[in-house]
Order: C-alpha cells, then structure tokens, then sequence
C-alpha cells in the first residue's frame, strides 16, 4: 500500500504515478493532501508538500485530478486521502465527505484526529460511502484501543513506531505482538505503516499484517525532479520499488 | 465561514472552564496523532493531582518568592499618565522577574511537574526566545537536559537570548522548515516529542497545543492576575476599571485576565500585533482577523487560507509573530468578556521609545504593543480611573534589532 503527496511535483506526475502503482498490483493506494504544518510527518514528506503548495496547489483540484482518473480507469485499487482535520473543517466536513465521495475515493485516514474526537466525524461519514480509517500507535494504551475500534471502519492503520513518518533500519520487536493483540479484537484488516521501506521488512510482518504502508521512501525519488527525463527516472524507480514490495508481500 | 460542526452555543464567560475534554465553549480540544494521545491523558492526570497537591504548590510559591522575585510591583507610571492624560496607569512588572519575563512562571511550574512524572528531559519551542530562556533556566536549576526549537529567523533576531540559552547549558536546534518562525519550531518540538514521549516532557510555553496545556499554562501564569487584584486593592482600594495585556499566543494575557474573568466591571482588552497593515502576510492579529479553525492540536481562531493551509504572519515582534492564538482567548473573544484589538509595529516601535523615556524603562517590543494601546485606552478615561498595563517582558533582547531598525549602531 503505497503513500504519494498530491501535486508533487505536479497533479498530472500524480495521477501518472497512480496508474504506474495501480498496474504494479498494489492494493491500496494512499493520497496524502499537502498541509502547511503536518506535525506526525517526517522530513521526506514534508518537503513533498512544500514542494506542492509552493506551486499554489489547492484542494478542490486534487478532487478533480483524482475525479479524472477514477472516471477514466476501471482498474484502479481503493484510493484512501491522508488528510489534517485543519483542511477537513476549513472545507466544511460535511462538504469535504462529499467532495471526497463525488472524486471516488474509498476511505479518509485523518492523523490528527483521534477516537476521542472523532465522534462527530464518524457520524457524519457513516452516512457516506467513505471508510474512516482509524490509527494505533505503540504507544496506545489497551482503553483506547477500545474507543478507537468503536469508530474505526476500512482498515486499521497500525503505526510501528512512536515517532513520525520516515524509512528506518529496524522495527521495534513489540510490534508483533501488539498485531496479534489487535487481531484477535477485531475483524478489521491491519496496515502496518510508518518507517517501512524494505522487501524485508515486509517478509517479517507477512503473517502478522494484511497490508504494508510504505511512504517517504516513495516520495523521496521525488526530490529531483525538475523535468521530463528527472521524471520518467523518477517514476521507473517508483515502479521498481512497488514491484519489489509487491513480489515480497505475496511471497509465501 | 464557519461550520456549524464542533460549535456549541456561547453565553457568558465563565471561569470554569475547560470542560473534561479541554473545551473552552466550542474551543480548544485535541487534534493530535494518536501518538502523543496517551502523553496527554498521562499529563492531565498528574496535573490533576499536583493543582490540588499543598507540597507542590508550596514548593512553587517558593521558588517564585526565592528564585523568581515575586511579587514583583505593580508600579504607578506618573510620567506615562501625564503623558497619556487620562486615568492613571498602572505597569504589571513583569519584567522584573528573572530571566526578565513572565514566562519564568510557568516553565518553572512544569519543570516541577516534569520531575513528579518521573520524566528526564526536556524539549521547549522558543520565539522571541523568552520562553526558551525561561526553560533553559528552570531545567539548568534542577539538572534536567534541555533541547529548545528555535526557528532560524528568530534566531537572527534574538541571539542574546540564543546565546544566554547556551550558557545554560541547552542546547539549541535551528528550525530550517516552513516560515523558520515560531510555529515551526512548535511543528519540530511535537515531532521530537512523537519519537520521545516516553522520556520527555514538553514544555509549551503559552496557552496553545492540545489539552491540558492551554489550562495548565494558564493556570501557571494566573499568578500575574491574582497579584494584580490585590496590589490594586491596596493601591486604590478598588480593582482596576481595565486591564490590557499584548497577545500573541497569548499566556500573560491569559495569566492576568483569567482571575478577573468573573469581575463583570472589569475590562479586559487584549492587544494583537497589527504589523505593517490588514492585508494577509503582513500581521498576525489572529483574532482580530482570523477565522476558526485547526492548529497546532486545538481547535481556535487561526490565520488560515481557504484551503486550510497556515498562512504567513509578521510582526516586528518574534514572540507575537504567530498565526494561532490560545482556545480560551477565542472562548473569551466570543462571548464579549475580552476585547481585542491591535497595534501596528510603528505604534508599538513608539511605545518602546515613549517609556524609555517617560519611566526609564526598556519593554519588550511584545509588551509594547500592549503600552501603545494603553496609552490610547488611558488617555479616553477619566483622572479617577485607574488602567493596569502588563508590562510582560523586558526591552533589553530587542535593542540590537531596535537599533538595526532605527538604523543607529550600538
């Protein structure tokens, strides 16, 4: 399961690396809407939305792009945008749901708004054919893990590490455990995300994770891009990491 | 534009306030990854237990008596009040603290907390750079190892306070991100606290963040009000007929109006940092011209586009140069209990020079905001009314870029 940032370096990059992701065979692919402050990103994904809104991108054309493409190709996996409650409310919620809906997304991953107040939110999007997709943190105590089920839909998104997005070299060894903690209280399927960049790391979490997040080692082959021939080395790299990643999640 | 999602309806300002889930009316709340979610309840337990432990709260008052100098005066300005021609101004020392601001109250309040958690190091966000001071300060005097956030902007225009940091033994991180401001360096304090909430206590140095910081910084900084209150009383025998305090993101204010909050008569008035002017980018009067929104984990008035997207602020000020204002500011903004304005960077630059040399005293560029709209209120009262001023800091931090401004050397 793939992460990009919108719009970097441009929408139209965007919708050609979703297609690139879509035909490896992955089976989710994340849209992270570019925002001024993400304080859970790492540097990697950062400056892939600054790169983005330096360019003056604005919400409503990541509907259309991602509008475009859902209408255009039959064959897409589930689009799911990673989006701060800051540009949620700043759109209207029940506005944004919508929007969302019309542009053919699958679900919403919202970082910065937890069970406790997510409440609201999740009201509004059962309503809507939107998943909200909920996450736990290694450092998420067993009480709230109960509130968090409660509201959560799609999948769960597990984080493996306290800390932001960004590749590490190593997974903490508590992370198995808390998955088959988790799998025994829900049905939900679990994403393991933040840190994971290697074939080999998803060899470990195969059997203990449904699906494997992986994100600033995407976005960085995005980091030099300046034209065309920085762009197709870009993508091709992109490809060749999906293909890897692919390959090492069906291996059995 | 407003939702009418999250809102509740306002009444009449209370003092009661947060609620248990950090609301202030429709305000405040937590919007922060799941990550830092359980820091937070942890937090707010253990400050539940020392607000009502007498050992902390002794040792506190303390070290504000013994190591901070409190009281400090609440001292008549006669040559200001001529000069205003009005009701009589009152100046909130501050200044005299040490470390030569009001945040010392507060960064000394949660560095005690931080011990009680059992908690070994420290991270801090700084502007103007007063707040990093004041943490480098309190962790040096209990042996606590101290990481302070600065953005490279600031850092350029506060190195005495940079320099005096270090001295201190903290260590200062440059924050090359964003606007290289105080709100990057709040973005950069929260992403260290994601990797280390389990060793690490933040220390947020005004009303801002997720709950239970802005109650809990408040409540640290109400020290400045309840003395005000009394030191008014035996002054003039009656509480001031009004109290003004510059905003940024706003603790003195909060500090000095939160124990006048239930004296009706009392009025309040927070002054913002109007800039070079209304157009956006060129101030950072939150609530004067922001909307409601998200940032920085709590739901207030914010500077926003209409994306959502944080917008650019400036003011001449480094410690007022910020886009988001605390939740109990906004709570208090509409419900009518606090009035606020502001000031533009040529007023406030005037002020600074006006007290120097009316009083023979240096303010804070930050604080001066708040004298050049005292002088105004002042000067439109009567002779037998009396107006409380906070003079929140000391002047001495901004006389290089005073002097780089006014284009003289030192």
């Amino acid at each position: 399961m793939p992460y990009i940032a919108a719009g970097d370096p441009d929408l139209a990059t965007t919708a050609e690396i979703i297609k690139e992701l879509s035909s490896a065979g992955v089976d989710l692919i994340e849209v992270g809407f570019p925002y001024s402050d993400p304080i859970a990103d790492g540097p990697v994904i950062q400056a892939s939305y600054t790169r983005a809104l330096d360019k003056g991108l604005k919400v409503e054309q990541i509907f259309e792009t991602v509008q475009k493409l859902t209408t255009a190709e039959d064959s897409l996996p589930p689009l799911v945008a990673m989006v701060s409650f800051a540009i949620i409310f700043r759109v209207g919620p029940e506005a944004f749901i919508k929007k969302a809906e019309v542009a053919g997304f699958s679900g919403l991953i919202v970082p910065d708004l937890p069970g406790d107040e997510a409440e609201e939110f999740a009201a509004l999007i059962s309503g809507s054919s939107l998943d909200l997709v909920q996450l736990i943190a290694p450092t998420t105590p067993d009480h709230r893990v109960e509130k968090i089920l409660n509201t959560a839909s799609g999948f769960l998104y597990c984080i493996s590490v306290a800390g932001i997005t960004g590749a590490r070299d190593e997974l903490p060894p508590e992370l198995n455990d808390q998955l088959r903690d988790l799998r025994s209280r829900t049905d939900l399927p679990l994403a393991v995300g933040f840190g994971i960049s290697k074939p080999e790391q998803v060899d470990i979490l195969r059997d203990v994770a449904d699906g494997i997040i992986v994100g600033s080692a995407i976005v960085r082959h995005l980091e030099n891009v300046t034209d065309d021939a920085s762009k197709a080395m870009a993508l091709k790299a992109i490809r060749q990491m999906a293909d890897g990643l692919v390959a090492a999640t069906h291996r059995s | 534009m407003s939702s009418p999602f999250l809102s509740s309806p306002h009444t009449v300002a209370t003092s009661q306030v947060p609620d248990e889930r950090g609301r202030f009316g429709e305000f405040g709340r937590r919007f922060v990854p799941e990550t830092l979610m359980h820091a937070l309840e942890d937090l707010t337990a253990h400050y539940a237990n020392v607000k009502q432990d007498a050992e902390f709260q002794m040792e506190l008052s303390d070290l504000l008596r013994e190591y901070v100098g409190r009281p400090n005066p609440l001292y008549f300005a006669e040559r200001l009040t001529e000069h205003a021609g009005g009701a009589k101004i009152f100046l909130k020392r501050e200044d005299l603290n040490h470390t030569g601001a009001h945040k010392i109250n507060n960064a000394l309040g949660q560095a005690l907390l931080t011990m009680r958690m059992g908690k070994k190091r420290v991270i801090a966000e700084t502007g103007a750079g007063q707040h990093g001071v004041a943490t480098a300060t309190a962790c040096a005097r209990f042996g606590l190892p101290c990481v302070v956030y600065m953005g490279e902007e600031d850092i350029r225009r506060q190195k005495l306070n940079v320099f005096n940091m270090k001295l201190m033994g903290a260590e200062v991180r440059p924050v090359t991100s964003g606007s290289r401001t105080l709100r990057d360096a709040i973005n950069e304090a929260m992403r260290d606290w994601m990797s280390s909430v389990k060793e690490t206590h933040y220390i947020i140095g005004s009303v801002v963040g997720p709950h239970p910081f802005p109650m809990m910084v408040r409540d640290f900084q109400s020290i400045i009000g309840l003395e005000t209150r009394l030191q008014a009383l035996e002054h003039t025998g009656s509480l001031p007929h009004e109290v003004i305090a510059c905003v940024g993101g706003g603790s003195n204010s909060a500090g000095m109006f939160y124990p006048f909050v239930d004296d009706k008569n009392v009025v309040l008035t927070g002054v913002e940092p109007g800039g070079k002017g209304s157009a956006p980018g060129e101030h950072a009067s939150t609530l004067v011209h922001g909307e409601k929104g998200v940032l920085h984990g709590s739901y207030s008035y914010v500077l926003q586009d209409s994306s959502g997207q944080t917008s650019d602020v400036h003011s001449i000020s480094a410690g007022l140069d910020y886009p988001g204002v605390g939740p109990e500011h906004s709570y208090w903004k509409d419900t009518g209990r606090v009035n606020y304005v502001n000031c533009s960077d040529d007023e406030a630059l005037e002020a600074f020079q006006l007290l120097a040399r009316t009083e023979g005293i240096l303010p804070a560029l930050e604080s001066s905001h708040a004298i050049a709209h005292g002088i105004k209120a002042a000067g439109k009262r009567s002779k037998d009314e009396n107006v409380v001023i906070c003079l929140s800091g000391r002047g001495d931090k901004d006389v290089y870029e005073l002097a780089r401004i006014l284009r003289k050397d030192i």
